[in-house]
């Protein structure tokens, strides 16, 4: 390997890890802050795909169809809260798995009602489909690097909302004592629920971002899932800046992995994950980190 | 004493049984229950729709009747779920009493339902699944296949891309999964004998769709071609990533048909001048699939596909073997000696079985223009399979 194909590994490294990022930091925030384990979170990575391909559709317009996916994720994610995940919080995890599973078949079988099984792409928007040279016989798209724009962007955001803000404070001291934070007079079932949305928000968002690479199909979101997980888990439950680094390390162990040793490379992110584990078993970083 | 009349019991049920199971016996010369188990959700609803489909236009077309006998239908979701396979092909076999199991797509369910049709000595029709194995080591008599061998268009593509195209090196991609290696298995032996040389085989773990990595080794290996086998939401994003990353214009790619089948409106450009082989292409010049495509979109509404294909003509096996069997379908020899001798006119041109019941057809060389998979000439004509293994000669 020369020094070229390297580094366009490691940027394909980058990219791919700060795509894995976005989509594992609200599961992280909901994971780890609301203490739900939330299975559906593939599912909502597909609604944004599928969403992403009925409203380009429809409106034509790929800022409009961000927006209005945005401004419907936080509704959906609002509801759920409220009709479903409200009552989990007290609940052992048992039964958490149990509800949040049966989400992903509600969810499957009405994207089959509504859309149908077929494979559909994604119109790249047209201000985004040119490509970079890179190397003597690649290029390289730059919606590609469009999007690991706004995943740094979304980390940095997420970064200073729990760590610099005053609703962030609330969040996190939320996670760690919910009774306290209650009687100081903050209405944490309202926050939880828009904290909930959020992470519903993030990952139809990367699910959106998504669809004009990796096009639409039914299931897409059950590897992502285990992606996520694998992410939340390495990084530590409930941190954002150990999933950016848990996602990034995977991000290079996953492309190095399937370079120079292919008949392991679905079982490599496992064992980093295992190894991770034993050395510090909490993951990387403490949450609320 | 309990124990007794509870053995007494169980015995005057299994008589019962045994002669309630005579009795349909003796119905089954009138009907013929044919148990469809195919995945009628998941990833593959489609196709498993698709083929449903193809084979319920061809009963329906013969009257509902084949040799005046009724066909009934058993159906079951297989979901794709190999490890519910056996468990489901003995409910159709044991509970449902079918008489014929047609399915599957999926190859390690179809692996499971080849074990229970052997186990059971129940009739097997696959629709889909290019498994080798299925008809070369675990082959059998009462086993037959209406569609392909994963090796067959992977060993089409490798002649045409050394022959044709007169490639020197190549790369493959594919998932690691029984079915991508069979299909460069395929290639593979195709191009070096046509005195090409493989030189790199990459995988990546099934169902990933993370191609960077690889396409970038592709730039840096710089062979003539790369061969790829990939299928549904797979094949679209290695087509549109292969793209992207500029490698259509410097390196060609070619693929067994599946990568631009049921995935050309997802592709859009990226895929215009691929090159692909498989036995069915959307324009054939042949009277049969023409008059096949019009009454397909006549009673579903739709244009059918390679899957419908499939479907059609392991219904048009079940009436080759009840034909030379008279309508007697308890008469199996005969049943199997029509369905595996029988010459079928397909709508995807001349089908023949080899001795271990998998198809002999032509391989069509097919280019991806203006949306379609258009037909470029038979790649290698009435080809079998090596069906290693296989004691059916």
């Amino acid at each position: 390997m020369d020094l070229t194909t390297f580094l366009i590994q490691c940027l394909n490294s980058v990219q791919y890890g700060l795509l894995l990022f976005l989509v594992a930091s609200g599961l992280t925030l909901i994971f780890g802050i609301m203490g739900v384990i939330n299975l559906a979170h593939g599912s909502f990575y597909m609604i944004g795909a599928y969403m992403a391909f009925t409203l380009a559709s429809l409106t034509g317009n790929f800022a409009l169809t961000i927006l209005l996916g945005l401004i419907f994720a936080v509704i959906f994610g609002y509801l759920l809260e409220w009709g479903f995940f409200s009552f989990l919080y007290e609940r052992e995890h048992l039964l958490q798995v149990l509800m949040t599973y049966g989400l992903i078949l509600v969810f499957e079988e009405l994207r089959s009602i509504l859309v149908g099984d077929e494979v559909y792409g994604v119109a790249v928007p047209a201000w985004l489909t040119g490509t970079i040279p890179i190397g003597n016989d690649m290029t390289y798209p730059i919606y590609r690097l469009f999007m690991s724009g706004i995943c740094v962007l979304v980390a940095v955001g997420m970064y200073f909302m729990i760590k610099k803000t005053r609703i962030g404070m609330m969040v996190r001291a939320g996670a760690t004592n919910r009774e306290m934070v209650q009687s100081l007079g903050i209405n944490i079932s309202l926050l939880y629920r828009f904290v909930f949305a959020g992470g519903v928000a993030l990952a139809i968002l990367a699910g959106m971002l998504a669809a004009p690479t990796s096009s639409v199909y039914p299931g897409m979101g059950n590897s992502v899932l285990i992606l996520s997980f694998v992410v939340v888990v390495i990084g530590g439950i409930g941190s954002v800046k150990g999933a950016f680094v848990a996602a990034l390390l995977i991000g290079f162990v996953d492309t190095f992995g399937k370079v120079f040793w292919q008949e392991g490379a679905g079982a490599l992110i496992y064992v980093l994950m295992a190894i991770v584990l034993l050395w510090k078993p909490e993951g990387l970083f403490k949450q609320g980190s | 004493m309990r124990r007794i009349t509870q053995q007494a019991l169980s015995l005057l049920g299994s008589i019962s049984l045994a002669l309630s199971a005579h009795g349909i016996a003796q119905a089954a010369q009138d009907s013929v229950k044919v148990g469809m188990m195919l995945p009628y959700s998941g990833t593959y609803a489609d196709l498993g729709n698709n083929i449903d489909q193809g084979f319920q236009l061809y009963i329906d077309e013969q009257g509902g009747t084949l040799d005046g006998v009724k066909i009934e239908y058993v159906r079951l979701d297989d979901e794709s779920n190999p490890s519910k396979g056996p468990e489901n092909a003995n409910r159709l076999v044991n509970r449902d009493k079918v008489d014929v199991m047609v399915g599957t797509v999926h190859s390690g369910v179809a692996m499971a339902m080849a074990k229970v049709a052997n186990d059971t000595d129940t009739l097997l029709i696959i629709p889909n699944a290019g498994a080798m194995a299925i008809t070369g080591p675990l082959c059998s008599n009462n086993i037959f296949r209406s569609s392909f061998s994963n090796w067959q268009p992977g060993y089409a593509m490798g002649k045409v891309a050394a022959d044709k195209f007169g490639h020197k090196t190549a790369v493959t991609v594919t998932w690691k999964y029984a079915a991508g290696d069979e299909s460069v298995q395929g290639f593979t032996e195709g191009f070096e004998e046509g005195g090409g040389k493989v030189v790199r085989n990459l995988t990546v773990p099934f169902p990933d769709v993370e191609f960077q990595a690889l396409l970038t080794e592709i730039a840096s290996l710089k062979p003539d071609a790369v061969y790829t086998f990939f299928a549904g939401g797979g094949a679209v994003k290695f087509v549109l990533d292969y793209a992207a990353a500029g490698l259509k214009d410097n390196i060609s790619l070619y693929g067994a048909g599946f990568i631009t089948d049921g995935t050309l409106q997802a592709q859009g450009k990226a895929a215009e001048g691929l090159y692909t082989t498989l036995h069915y292409a959307d324009d054939l010049d042949l009277a049969k699939d023409k008059s096949f495509r019009e009454a397909y979109e006549k009673k579903f509404n739709r244009a059918p596909d390679v899957y419908s294909v499939q479907g059609y003509d392991a219904a048009q096996m079940l009436h080759a073997g009840l034909k030379e069997a008279k309508g007697d379908f308890s008469n199996r020899d005969a049943v199997v000696k029509g369905m595996s001798s029988a010459t079928y006119d397909s709508p995807r041109g001349k089908l023949t079985l080899s001795p271990s019941h998998n198809p002999v057809h032509d391989l069509y060389l097919r280019k991806v223009e203006n949306g379609i998979n258009a037909y470029q000439g038979v790649a290698v004509a009435q080809l079998g399979d090596p069906a290693r293994g296989c004691r059916l000669k």
